[in-house]
């Protein structure tokens, strides 16, 4: 899909940076979770493990309730999705539908698990030495230890690296460019933990056969910028570079990213792969880090727990499966002023309905919103066409259009005005004079063509299914006839041939008769 | 005199760009009846008084049957019919039937005796089975016409209807926040 | 302990904007304008802004209250304000009161409500008003007054609200001894009988540019632009393709027959061209989508403003034109849909 000159180009990736279409800057308002180091809250009561935290199809589980668990077993499995691991050691109370911190807010199957406070490991099993080991291997060692995209997207990582293995990739870009406000987990991980990231990026390029890794971070971040080129990895590694990209509202959207580093586009439909590059989070270098080197699944992460709406923001150390009302409690609890719980940031994130919810894959902030930081429900007034939406798309697409389109049900232009190239941003929506729900309704509208897509497949089976049965029920017939044909055939053949018998037959008899007059006849002329 | 010639000899000129341009931008397309075959929802169903989809757009496309005798498309298939041939969308006739969500058709196992009947009549071979073996049906084949309803002698074909999956969860439409009318 | 609470959609930040702020910048934007225009002409220029609101909001609320639509939010969004002074800077301060209401009632029963209400329109509703009344009453649509500085009579407020309620001029000698022709006006005669421009342009009614005071005003309503592409309210490109079109087309012609032809700046400070280029034609319910259909846009409006001011039977085309130009905005839309990012 993509051309070779794009492909040589994308090579020189990060030596210059470019600008995307569009974007917003916004308040940061990072700082105030940034003050206190990162540590580990104390084990809740109850862990609540969703089976479903990955982008795919819910997990089988691999245990029952009443069964014992360890620390890093293996609970719930999926081929060819990532695996879940128990967070804990300790007993597995029910396997029950909880609320699972999914955007749909639904309940899914979850383990319950009680912890009994020894946290007990199982047997890690480290790869011995990464840098000999077979890349198929490493890819193995990330699956079993289930790793996905700690992004937010929670794409399984082996999956990922599969492809880039495939497509001859030349470049790994660890994306540490948190640009959505209030969200602040990757730049402590990067202050505190770069030596982890880095050999992480090592691992994942000896994966892909890559030959550069480039860390991206946005240009206010200078104190990670020190600490991660100043890290011994670092110091060890070649062909790693720190790059500072401009802060500006969704830079760490993977497209953007691409866009701003190598000044391509990924062509539409595709991926990052097409031009050679591969990109992943930070937190989840440091998690195939520790897969690799250590044997360790993942069963935790680095969560903000911020907003007006927080005594006392900062990040923690999460488990899996804690439930966000005992980070909360551990972050001195709420605000008298709190309105509103979010997972995710203010401009992507899905509001949760209560704090039971666990932690997930995909949590990579809780933040609490007081009355005054949410936008109340204003009516929302029909669009004026101002067209402050398109000028900020980062993907160049026409927002008024599209939500006309949808509001109307034109699917046709909506596909071809591209919808399926929205990254779900948020700045359209947020610059709306009308106060248009714009994301609501391209997801919508996504909804809808992916089930029209499904349904067109149905109708085309179908359509195949029931001209082959009138092709098949034809061809029968037709052999039938074909049949009949022949059997009248051989009876006309039979009856010829009979006829020809009875003749000859006639023909013997005529002759037996005239045989016997003639010795009579010679007989009379003896006397 | 002189406009007369003038006006003659543009038309003339227009009329020869115009054919030029009608065999320049000519765009070869499906003849109609493929296009309109191509939204029936191939359920076979007959609801709509013919045999099958592709008799019904053929029906159509001779202006012989109207575009709203089709209850499988439902209003969606009826708008797009309309669109393509423009002509005026129209409610569903309620003769032929009424727009239902979608279903598929289950064999109770316990009752079934084998006749082959069903398997005979379903469109898209849906249902497998022998005779006196036991039959059953293919669930992401069937379309829910219901045309092996009939021809069962023991009436052992129900109707349920297909659940979405929670993987598959799409988002509602949006509920715009009401404004209240003074 | 857990606690529930109230979901609701992203981004969950409080609303940069409303539809309110915008109708309110814009017409802070034409402040500069109007002052200008009261120096010049005197204070008819207030009333008719006044009365043309009025009839605005009253025929928007009935229409409202017909369409069983709620009040509130509409009222309260100023777009029909917006409307009523757009319509009111284009028409002689001297109009009568009765004109005010019948364009109101065309633009915002007409063009705005019946196609739909705020955000349907398909034609600018001002322009549409204006051109109503303009091919219905031309007389009462031609009586302008020359600038203050330049009047036999000028009229105090008294007098103009008198004018303009009882149709009777409160002054001896009536209509004839305070009304003149507008600048145009007196360019497009002079033209049609023969007469060479830069003789025209001798009389005291023609300042260094357009007419005096029209070309002050103009510089203002400028400025109110600009500070309006300042806060984002309205893009660039219509603004610059409707005068930079304006500039280009009347170049050659005043390059090849001075004598009959304006000097391009000329073009541009008289009559409504900046008025439409920041505030008219940027309209953007009844304009373009894209950035290049709205380059294509604000070139037409020139063009046909520049043929209708050269050739067509009124001295200022700028209403037809954007009423035209309105009709093709769809097609331009089509044929003008931005790349997105990977095509």
């Amino acid at each position: 899909m993509a051309s070779s000159r794009q492909i040589e180009l994308a090579r020189e990736a990060g030596k210059r940076i470019h600008h995307f279409h569009g974007g917003l800057r916004l308040r940061h308002n990072k700082k105030i979770s940034c003050l206190d180091p990162v540590e580990r809250p104390p084990l809740p009561e109850v862990l609540v493990v969703p089976l479903l935290q990955h982008a795919g199809d819910i997990a089988d589980p691999l245990v029952h309730a009443g069964d014992t668990v360890l620390k890093g077993q293996p609970i719930g499995q999926c081929q060819p999705c990532a695996a879940i691991h128990s967070p804990v050691s300790g007993l597995v109370e029910a396997i029950e539908d909880r609320p699972m911190s999914h955007p749909s807010g639904q309940k899914g199957p979850c383990v319950v698990i009680r912890p009994n406070g020894k946290e007990q490991w199982i047997e890690l099993k480290p790869l011995s030495n990464w840098l000999d080991a077979n890349p198929d291997s490493l890819i193995t060692q990330i699956q079993s230890c289930g790793l996905a995209g700690l992004g937010g997207a929670v794409f399984p990582t082996h999956t990922k690296m599969r492809d880039g293995r495939d497509r001859e990739t030349h470049t790994l870009i660890l994306n540490g460019v948190e640009c959505e406000p209030y969200i602040s987990c990757d730049e402590m991980l990067m202050r505190e933990q770069p030596d982890k990231i880095i050999l992480g990026a090592r691992v994942l390029r000896r994966v892909l056969g890559a030959e550069h890794v480039i860390i991206a971070i946005e240009d206010q971040m200078g104190s990670v910028q020190r600490s991660l080129t100043g890290s011994a990895e670092f110091a060890e590694s070649e062909n790693i570079s720190v790059v500072k990209v401009p802060k500006i509202y969704p830079e760490g959207g993977e497209r953007q990213l691409v866009q701003v580093l190598t000044g391509l586009e990924v062509p539409a439909g595709g991926r990052p792969s097409d031009l050679g590059l591969i990109c992943q989070n930070v937190a989840t270098a440091a998690a195939v880090a520790e897969a690799v080197t250590e044997g360790k699944p993942l069963i935790e992460r680095y969560i903000t727990v911020t907003g007006n709406g927080i005594s006392h923001p900062r990040n923690y150390l999460a488990l899996f499966g804690t439930p966000v009302s005992h980070l909360v409690d551990c972050c001195g609890g709420y605000t008298g002023d709190v309105a509103r719980l979010v997972v995710g940031g203010p401009m992507m994130g899905y509001p949760l309905e209560s704090d039971k919810a666990p932690v997930v894959k995909a949590s990579n902030c809780l933040l609490a919103l007081s009355h005054q930081d949410i936008a109340e429900p204003q009516p929302e007034m029909p669009c004026i066409r101002c067209g402050e939406c398109a000028r900020v798309c980062p993907a160049m697409l026409l927002p008024q259009q599209l939500h006309l389109q949808i509001r109307n049900e034109l699917w046709k232009p909506v596909e071809e005005y591209g919808l399926s190239e929205c990254i779900e941003c948020g700045c359209c929506d947020f610059v709306c004079p009308s106060h248009i729900p714009l994301v609501d309704w391209f997801r919508y509208g996504k909804g809808e063509l992916r089930k029209q897509a499904l349904e067109s497949e149905a109708v085309e089976l179908a359509r195949k299914r029931f001209e082959d049965r009138e092709a098949r029920l034809l061809r029968i017939k037709q052999e039938r006839a074909q049949k009949m044909a022949h059997r009248k055939q051989m009876l006309k053949g039979k009856t010829a041939q009979q006829e020809r018998i009875q003749a000859s037959i006639k023909r013997a008899e005529n002759r037996s008769r005239s045989m016997p007059e003639e010795q009579s006849s010679g007989e009379r002329d003896d006397t | 005199m002189i406009s007369i010639l003038i006006l003659s000899a543009l038309g003339l000129v227009f009329g020869l760009g115009l054919g030029w341009a009608a065999l320049r931008f000519h765009i070869d397309s499906d003849p109609v009846v493929e296009r309109i075959d191509a939204l029936l929802p191939q359920t076979q169903c007959g609801q709509c008084g013919y045999p099958g989809c592709r008799p019904y757009a053929e029906a159509i496309s001779v202006e012989e049957a109207d575009i709203n005798q089709c209850p499988p498309g439902g209003e969606a298939g009826i708008r797009a019919l309309a669109d393509l041939l423009g002509r005026e969308p129209k409610p569903l006739n309620p003769e032929n039937g009424e727009e239902t969500p979608k279903t598929v058709v289950l064999i109770d196992e316990s009752r079934c005796i084998g006749c082959t009947l069903c398997i005979q009549a379903c469109p898209v071979d849906a249902i497998v089975g022998a005779a006196k073996l036991m039959h059953t049906v293919i669930k992401s084949e069937c379309t829910g016409c219901n045309l092996c309803l009939p021809p069962c002698p023991v009436d052992c074909i129900d109707i349920v209807e297909v659940e979405t999956h929670k993987p598959r969860w799409r988002r509602p439409r949006p509920q715009a926040v009401p404004l209240r009318v003074l | 302990m857990t606690r529930s609470f109230q979901t609701g959609g992203a981004p969950h930040m409080p609303p940069q904007t409303t539809v309110a702020k915008v109708m309110l910048q814009v017409l802070l934007a034409l402040i500069p304008g109007v002052l200008a225009y009261v120096w010049f002409f005197g204070p008819g220029i207030l009333v008719q802004i006044t009365l043309a609101t009025i009839f605005a909001l009253l025929f928007e609320s009935l229409m409202l209250r017909w369409r069983r639509r709620p009040l509130k939010p509409f009222i309260n969004d100023y777009s029909a304000v917006v409307t009523a002074v757009l319509f009111a800077l284009c028409i002689p301060p001297l109009a009568p009161w009765w004109i005010s209401c019948i364009a109101m009632l065309f633009a915002i029963v007409f063009a705005k409500h019946l196609y739909g209400g705020l955000g349907q329109n398909v034609f600018n509703p001002a322009m549409v008003a204006y051109v109503v009344v303009l091919i219905s009453f031309p007389q009462a649509m031609t009586s302008w007054l020359p600038p203050v500085a330049l009047a036999e009579h000028s009229l105090g407020l008294a007098d103009t609200l008198v004018t303009i309620f009882t149709g009777r001029v409160p002054v001896p000698g009536g209509w004839d001894a305070v009304t003149q022709a507008t600048p145009l006006d007196t360019l497009k005669t002079g033209v049609d009988a023969g007469r060479m421009v830069p003789e025209i342009r001798n009389s005291p009614l023609f300042g260094d540019f357009g007419g005096k005071g029209w070309e002050w005003i103009a510089n203002w309503f400028a400025l109110g632009g600009f500070f309006l592409l300042y806060k984002r309210v309205i893009s660039w490109q219509v603004p610059a393709a409707v005068i930079g079109t304006v500039l280009l087309i009347s170049l050659p012609f005043w390059l090849l027959d001075p004598d009959s032809n304006p000097f391009p700046l000329q073009h541009v400070f008289s009559g409504a061209i900046v008025l439409a280029a920041f505030f008219i034609a940027t309209d953007p319910v009844s304009g373009c989508v894209s950035d290049r259909g709205r380059l294509i846009f604000g070139a037409g409006v020139g063009i046909i403003t520049l043929l209708i001011r050269r050739w067509g039977g009124y001295p200022d085309g700028v209403a037809f034109a954007v009423l035209l130009m309105n009709m093709a905005a769809p097609l331009i839309d089509r044929y003008t849909r931005p790349r997105i990012y990977g095509e």
